[in-house]
């Protein structure tokens, strides 16, 4: 048995990461490897796609039920889906309320208690909300969890300032521990230049564009579905990309501790590629009507 | 006359700053005087109310132990919620031994632990349910409770949990009060930051609940405040203020209930005695209700005398003569207690080191027994605390505030008292290295100590302890042979 690989997802909200995540990890399990999926987001939709589920009942909301986390058995919360992929969602309460960065840490914990990464497992997958928001987001990434991070990303200016911020997260734990960035992988926005961008930005923080995902409908078309497209339309071109990126990552040695940049490098960079345009400094700060004025005179 | 002279003070402050780092070194000193009965304000010679270094061994405690274990949780027919996980509630317990009449688990409540218990779950999903839940149960279990406040730990801080909303929710269910209280243990520096979250919850939910309602009032209506009845000091004093012809309306937190609290704003003065932790609230009925408010001290017949006089001056002659008539039935009463133990406490040194008002108000009463407090100091004060400090000690005295527990036992080494006063986390230390020690937060179990019954009895603790025997068999009898033979050669 190769040793296991734990892998943790990061990015931007709304990037595309569970998504991204179910439909790489759909294409493992079809080449033969075992795979585990751990959603770290209280909105619980990580594992939607592989177990063509609303929402998993998550390990909090059992534990609630049952009392506590104690209480609970791993089959009670892990279920099975598309290839043998193992799901489990950490789960946390609605928005407003408690604490979801520690429902992260106990979920996770829960895991580790019940050897859930014991048995055969190639891979573990850990879909992660999309702000690193406080400790409990950075539970996966601690000593003795995931060791490879990818950030998931695309050309649009907010996605790489958050790939960028990320970076920077990783560097804190990679000099405590063995956490390292693998590499960007672009879900494709179809900006302008997109690959070159992030091809760009992956070597200023030291790290590889892993893959680039091109957009296409069929992603959406499964989606409604519930499925991934590799489940969904195994023989579109779609699902090919999945298994390029599912194959790269298993080949992956490339694990780095990231160079994060400076926001006016990164603001540079952006205007290189004609995505922002430089900045007038002696219009900061002023109102139209002083504008107006000094336009006037 | 102070055990040591200025410069013998400033000398020893020196050498036990010199075991610090630079940084903490600089730090501990501003927290560290020599006493100069001229000064007007202590604002220059030292430094109060700030955080504790790391790595030292501080004796405070945390917003909580202000609010719950102080302020709130004496009041007897209101229910404190310790809301949180369990160890709070449970290890504060009854701990202060706020005595009160009434019938534990039916109509007062102080001896009980409420708790939320909080689980992973709860601080996940939050609290606010089993909150409400546990009110629901309180009511039905304990109905004759007359309110309920809630007591935050640090979690409900740190999860954002909205108990202003469920505190309002349940009072209008229950028709009572339901205070919520933001007092999580990390916030401020000390239990005094507790203090007075607790006074503005008090303001904000409780006073001015009987504002327009008929009170039969007299022009002889007091409150005590700031009196806990440990061992039951507030009775002690209670007593010399109605025998003077005042009517105690209310008496909080010690032995006090709802219904007092409310009234607290018709009286017509204030009596303030721990002034660290109910300032606030007397300044709050200064301000709104226009009540005066006055500190006064009721340890030992000095400052007892004092105090009555200071309080009768707010009254008409009927009470400026009831003063007069409690201290002359009083005197002869106080002077055999101080015949019968002064010779034999006569010129003994006292260092202390206590909480909020203590480490000042029974100066005069280790004075009256012709004892010298050498050395005293806050865990929690203010600066305000130490400019009435350097009033009672004497010149040239030591006071420290926020010791570390090595710099107390440095400066025990060199002043060398007869007797300390202090805490438990500090008595076993002194014991062990031979020295008298008495509680003066607990009162090792004894009191009271306010008022004529209770110098009686601190007079007694204080000789019981100072000149028990046991002092004199520290010393295994081989090791005194040995020494008296050292003596005998040299």
């Amino acid at each position: 048995m190769a040793k296991l690989r734990q892998c943790a997802i990061y990015g931007k909200g709304g990037i595309g990461k569970s998504t991204t995540t179910q439909n790489l990890v759909a294409a493992l399990a079809e080449s033969g490897k075992k795979v585990m999926i751990v959603g770290c987001d209280p909105k619980a939709d990580s594992t939607r796609l592989i177990l063509h589920s609303k929402a998993q009942t998550t390990v909090m909301h059992l534990a609630a039920e049952a009392g506590s986390v104690e209480d609970l058995e791993l089959e009670d919360v892990m279920s099975i889906g598309f290839g043998g992929v193992k799901c489990v969602e950490s789960g946390g309460p609605e928005p407003g309320v408690g604490c979801a960065g520690r429902g992260v840490i106990t979920a996770i914990n829960f895991l580790e208690e019940e050897g859930a990464y014991d048995e055969d497992l190639d891979f573990v997958f850990y879909d992660v909300l999309g702000d690193v928001v406080c400790g409990g987001f950075a539970m996966p990434i601690r000593e003795n969890k995931a060791q490879e991070i990818y950030i998931v990303c695309s050309g649009e200016m907010m996605a790489m300032y958050a790939a960028n911020n990320i970076a920077k997260g990783i560097v804190k734990y990679a000099n405590s521990g063995s956490v390292r960035l693998a590499g960007l992988i672009c879900n494709s926005r179809n900006t302008d230049r997109e690959d070159e961008l992030i091809m760009a930005l992956a070597a200023r923080l030291g790290t590889q564009m892993i893959h680039f995902v091109p957009r296409n409908n069929v992603v959406q078309h499964a989606e409604i579905r519930r499925m991934t497209c590799v489940e969904f339309d195994p023989t579109h071109k779609q699902a090919d990309e999945y298994r390029a990126l599912a194959n790269k990552i298993v080949n992956n040695t490339n694990f780095v501790i990231p160079t994060p940049i400076e926001m006016e490098e990164l603001e540079e960079l952006l205007m290189e590629f004609g995505i922002m345009e430089a900045e007038d400094e002696s219009i900061v700060g002023k109102t139209a009507a002083e504008l107006a004025a000094e336009k006037a005179a | 006359m102070a055990a040591l002279t200025r410069e013998e003070t400033a000398a020893l402050i020196q050498e036990v700053l010199e075991v610090y780092p630079e940084k903490a070194k600089k730090d501990r000193a501003k927290h560290l005087m020599i006493n100069d009965k001229e000064l007007e304000s202590s604002k220059k010679c030292i430094t109060s109310n700030r955080k504790s270094l790391p790595g030292v061994m501080t004796m405070r405690g945390c917003a909580y132990a202000g609010s719950k274990g102080v302020v709130w949780g004496p009041i007897k027919d209101i229910i404190s919620i310790s809301h949180g996980p369990i160890g709070c509630g449970q290890y504060a317990r009854a701990g202060r031994r706020n005595y009160y009449v009434g019938t534990t688990g039916v109509d007062a409540f102080c001896e009980m632990n409420f708790t939320s218990d909080f689980q992973e779950k709860d601080i996940v999903f939050g609290g606010d349910k089993k909150l409400a839940k546990l009110i629901d149960e309180i009511e039905m279990l304990f109905p004759l409770n007359k309110g309920i406040s809630v007591q935050s730990e640090c979690p409900i801080g740190l999860i954002g949990d909205d108990i202003e909303a469920v505190s309002k929710k349940a009072a209008a269910q229950i028709n009572k009060p339901v205070v919520p209280v933001r007092c999580e243990g990390f916030r401020g520096v000390s239990q005094s930051l507790g203090h007075h979250i607790a006074n503005d919850s008090v303001r904000d939910w409780i006073i001015s609940n009987r504002d327009g309602q008929a009170f039969e009032s007299t022009p002889y209506d007091v409150a005590i405040l700031g009196d806990y009845n440990i061992g039951g000091d507030a009775w002690a004093s209670r007593i010399l203020l109605e025998e003077m012809g005042l009517r105690v309306v209310a008496q909080w937190s010690g032995d006090g209930t709802l219904a007092e609290m409310e009234n607290t704003p018709k009286v017509k003065l204030n009596l303030l005695h721990c002034y660290r932790s109910m300032n606030y609230i007397s300044r709050h009925m200064e301000e709104k209700y226009g009540i005066p408010w006055l500190e006064y001290n009721f340890f030992g017949p000095t400052k007892i005398k004092e105090s009555l006089r200071k309080i009768a001056s707010f009254f008409d002659d009927s009470i400026k003569e009831g003063a007069e008539r409690v201290i002359e039935k009083y005197t002869p009463m106080m002077d055999a207690v101080i015949a019968k133990y002064r010779p034999r406490l006569e010129g003994k040194k006292v260092m202390l080191y206590v909480g909020g008002l203590r480490p000042r108000h029974v100066v005069g009463a280790y004075e009256d027994l012709g004892m010298e407090v050498v050395g005293t100091g806050y865990e929690f004060a203010h600066n305000d605390d130490y400019d009435r400090t350097i009033k009672e000690m004497g010149d040239a005295t030591l006071i420290y505030d926020d010791v570390t527990g090595y710099e107390f036992e440095e400066f025990v080494k060199a002043c060398k008292p007869d007797l300390i006063g202090s805490g438990i986390k500090e008595k076993y230390v002194f014991h062990k290295m031979g020295i008298p020690f008495r509680q003066l937060h607990s009162w090792d179990y004894s009191g009271p100590y306010h008022g004529c019954d209770g110098f009686a009895i601190f007079a007694k603790d204080m000789d019981l302890t100072l000149n028990n025997p046991c002092w004199n068999l520290m010393k295994a009898p081989w090791q005194k042979a040995a020494s008296e033979a050292e003596k005998k050669a040299a």
